[in-house]
């Protein structure tokens, strides 16, 4: 019997499809030409804000496996960045030149930081057992400041105080094709680190958001779930709580240590701070996937492109001076003794308004428009 | 032994702070349900508008004047608790069934706010606010007690006196408690659970202004006006979890044991263990938190919620 609509869903099989229709099919060979062609062609600027977006998206689908889809909302996610991006300034050669570490290629280092996210992410999971909500907020939230004094007083992994010099090169070598992902040529062209960290971040974004798809749309996905909509529910039916929260956790912690590696690749140089890996950092984590939509993979993907371009769109596109149009209200200064945010207060004043904004007006997110705007399209003319 | 007492007389005064701010998660968790995080961002605010008040208007000569002191103060207190109930009735109201997830996030958003904006108003003033007592020291035995620090635990124990009172004796402070236990059935006593809510967070907004003042007020534990304020008051969190997020006399504990512990620690690890510095000091409430939560999830005087998996 032929399908009668390519969308409709009859077994399990077309429910499990990852491509659906052909619109989809069609949508993601045109992602990947993009994410083959646009390095190629972008300036150094727009490379910059795409790769910290892809960097930020990496993070936050982990986040929103465990806050999105298994209900635990963390706030320690700055803990397990710091953690990624420490691991590749000891193990990829950051501060080799001083000796202090190892000089390994992209690939190892990269597996030992994912390998000890999701031990540390273990270590956390355990506790958060007996945890929920408000409690595991403010757990998570201690989390942030004892891994902030841990890097300070870890001198031989961290550079205490001093700070880390992140890896300058992140080799890949699979024997028949080599690649330095901060330095590479491609058809004959060299491009600049930004380029190549696009490369190196949405490529991993792909493998993570596949990854975590995998996840949420089978089996385990689906105790998640239920673990995140009622544990009490879900222990009775025979979902083991302690196997699927431990798991959740050393999943998550693991993909954003992954994020951190690149994260200090971006960066270049790390200094454990409250303004580099503090509060804020893991707030902004959560904005994203907030504006993004909670519990979406591709919700988590648009929130980063958003709140990762925000604070160069700000410095790009608003003058220094601004005031509001009609009101006349100083909205930017650069002078710090007037009245009026400085740029970077703006992006921060902007994020906190979009969380309150996006959880009261339209608490599913970007994700929620854009199915909202389908829905609308799959029915045209008709309203319903 | 001198040391310990001027460290435990340091404790007691950081305790009574963290246990006014801790009052203020109590009071909200209970009325609502929901954890506060903007309630450091109150405390922020309450202490620019108590150091605006007797710095750039230098109402009755500025704060070291008791009159100038006391009438900044409240100014600050009705701005604040205004801040809080505004914001409760106009942004958390339309939350109400959605999850505390969600509402907590708004809470972190609005503490989000609070820096920038503290920033943009009053830049970063020099000194800190001004207080009638000065920084002269009381000696006991050969211990010497500065003054600002019993001036922090007496206000301190005035104001939860205070609000002990409100929620013994006043009709009020019993309303809230009808509806910390039961909101429909408060409701069918003729309580305003809105009104309750509302004033739940105008109560902790006021709350939050006296921990701001005694925080940044003349030698006090983080002398000086930053938006650091912030950080420190989110050191109450362990306070709350340590007593109980249910019970403000679990609050009151959990502070005063929570302040004593970090200034002993910064008092003696740095001896004791020099590898660990003083900086030890600010993670151990954290550490003694995540303790307590392991022996004792529900905290010291909370009550245990029952569930079983």
């Amino acid at each position: 019997m032929a399908r009668p609509t390519s969308s409709m869903i009859r077994n399990y099989a077309d429910d499990l499809r990852l491509f659906p229709t052909a619109t989809k099919r069609v949508g993601i060979v045109a992602l990947i030409a993009l994410y083959l062609i646009l390095p190629y062609v972008i300036n150094d600027t727009w490379a910059s804000v795409l790769s910290l977006a892809g960097v930020v998206a990496i993070g936050a689908i982990g986040l929103n496996l465990l806050t999105g889809y298994t209900g635990q909302p963390s706030l320690g996610h700055a803990a397990f960045i710091g953690l990624g991006a420490f691991v590749a300034g000891y193990y990829g050669g950051g501060r080799f030149a001083d000796g202090i570490g190892y000089d390994f290629n992209l690939f190892v280092y990269m597996l030992i930081a994912v390998i000890a996210g999701a031990a540390v992410g273990v270590l956390i999971g355990l506790p958060a057992l007996r945890l929920r909500g408000n409690y595991l907020v403010i757990v998570t939230l201690g989390l942030v400041f004892v891994a902030l004094y841990v890097w300070k007083k870890w001198t031989t992994f961290t550079g205490g105080n001093e700070g880390s010099a992140m890896p300058t090169k992140a080799n890949l070598n699979l024997g028949f094709w080599s690649i330095d992902f901060m330095k590479p040529t491609v058809f004959g062209k060299e491009l600049g680190s930004k380029q190549g960290l696009m490369y190196l971040a949405w490529g991993l974004v792909f493998v993570t958001a596949l990854l975590v798809k995998n996840i949420v749309r089978t089996r385990p996905g689906r105790a998640l779930q239920a673990v995140r909509d009622r544990d009490v529910a879900a222990e009775v039916v025979g979902v083991s709580l302690f196997r699927y929260k431990v798991s959740a956790f050393a999943i998550s912690s693991a993909i954003a240590a992954l994020a951190g590696v690149l994260y200090g690749l971006y960066v270049g140089y790390l200094t454990p701070d409250e303004s580099s890996l503090g509060l804020v950092l893991s707030i902004q984590f959560l904005a994203v996937i907030v504006v993004g939509g909670i519990g979406t993979i591709y919700g988590s993907i648009l929130g980063a492109i958003v709140i990762g371009a925000l604070p160069t769109v700000i410095k790009e596109f608003v003058p220094d001076n601004w005031n509001l149009p009609i009101l006349g209200w100083p909205i930017v200064t650069s002078d710090a003794s007037a009245t009026g945010f400085s740029k970077g207060a703006l992006s921060t004043v902007i994020y906190a308004l979009l969380i309150i904004i996006f959880l009261v007006f339209e608490p599913r997110g970007l994700a929620g428009i854009w199915r909202r705007i389908q829905a609308y399209f799959r029915t045209w003319p008709f309203s319903y | 032994m001198t040391k310990f007492f001027s460290l435990l007389a340091d404790g007691l005064a950081l305790g009574a702070v963290y246990a006014l701010v801790a009052l203020g998660f109590v009071v909200i968790f209970r009325a609502t349900g929901v954890i506060n995080f903007a309630q450091g961002g109150l405390v922020i605010f309450g202490a620019f508008l108590v150091y605006q008040a007797q710095n750039t208007w230098g109402w009755f000569g500025g704060g070291s004047t008791w009159p100038g002191f006391i009438s900044s103060a409240l100014f600050a207190i009705v701005c604040v608790a205004a801040i809080g109930a505004a914001f409760e009735s106009l942004v958390l109201r339309r939350m109400i069934g959605q999850p505390i997830f969600a509402i907590i996030l708004i809470t972190i958003g609005l503490f989000l706010l609070v820096e920038p904006i503290t920033t943009t108003i009053w830049h970063n003033p020099p000194g800190g606010i001004q207080t009638p007592w000065g920084t002269q020291t009381v000696s006991v035995g050969d211990v010497n007690i500065l003054q600002v620090n019993i001036a922090t635990v007496v206000l301190g124990a005035l104001v939860m006196g205070g609000f002990f009172l409100l929620f013994q004796y006043t009709k009020v402070g019993v309303g809230m408690r009808a509806t910390a236990v039961d909101q429909e059935a408060a409701l069918a006593q003729g309580i305003s659970v809105r009104r309750i809510f509302a004033l739940s967070w105008a109560i902790a907004g006021a709350v939050a202004v006296v921990a701001g003042m005694m925080l940044a007020g003349g030698a006090g534990p983080a002398p000086g006006l930053s938006v650091s304020l912030g950080l420190i008051a989110l050191r109450a969190f362990p306070a709350i979890i340590l007593g109980g997020l249910d019970s403000p006399g679990g609050a009151v504990v959990g502070g005063l044991i929570i302040g004593v512990a970090e200034v002993m620690a910064k008092g003696y690890i740095p001896d004791l263990i020099p590898a660990l510095g003083a900086e030890f000091g600010d993670i151990v409430p954290y550490l003694i938190m995540l303790l307590i939560l392991l022996i004792r999830p529900f905290g010291l005087f909370g009550t245990p919620e029952v569930r079983r998996v």
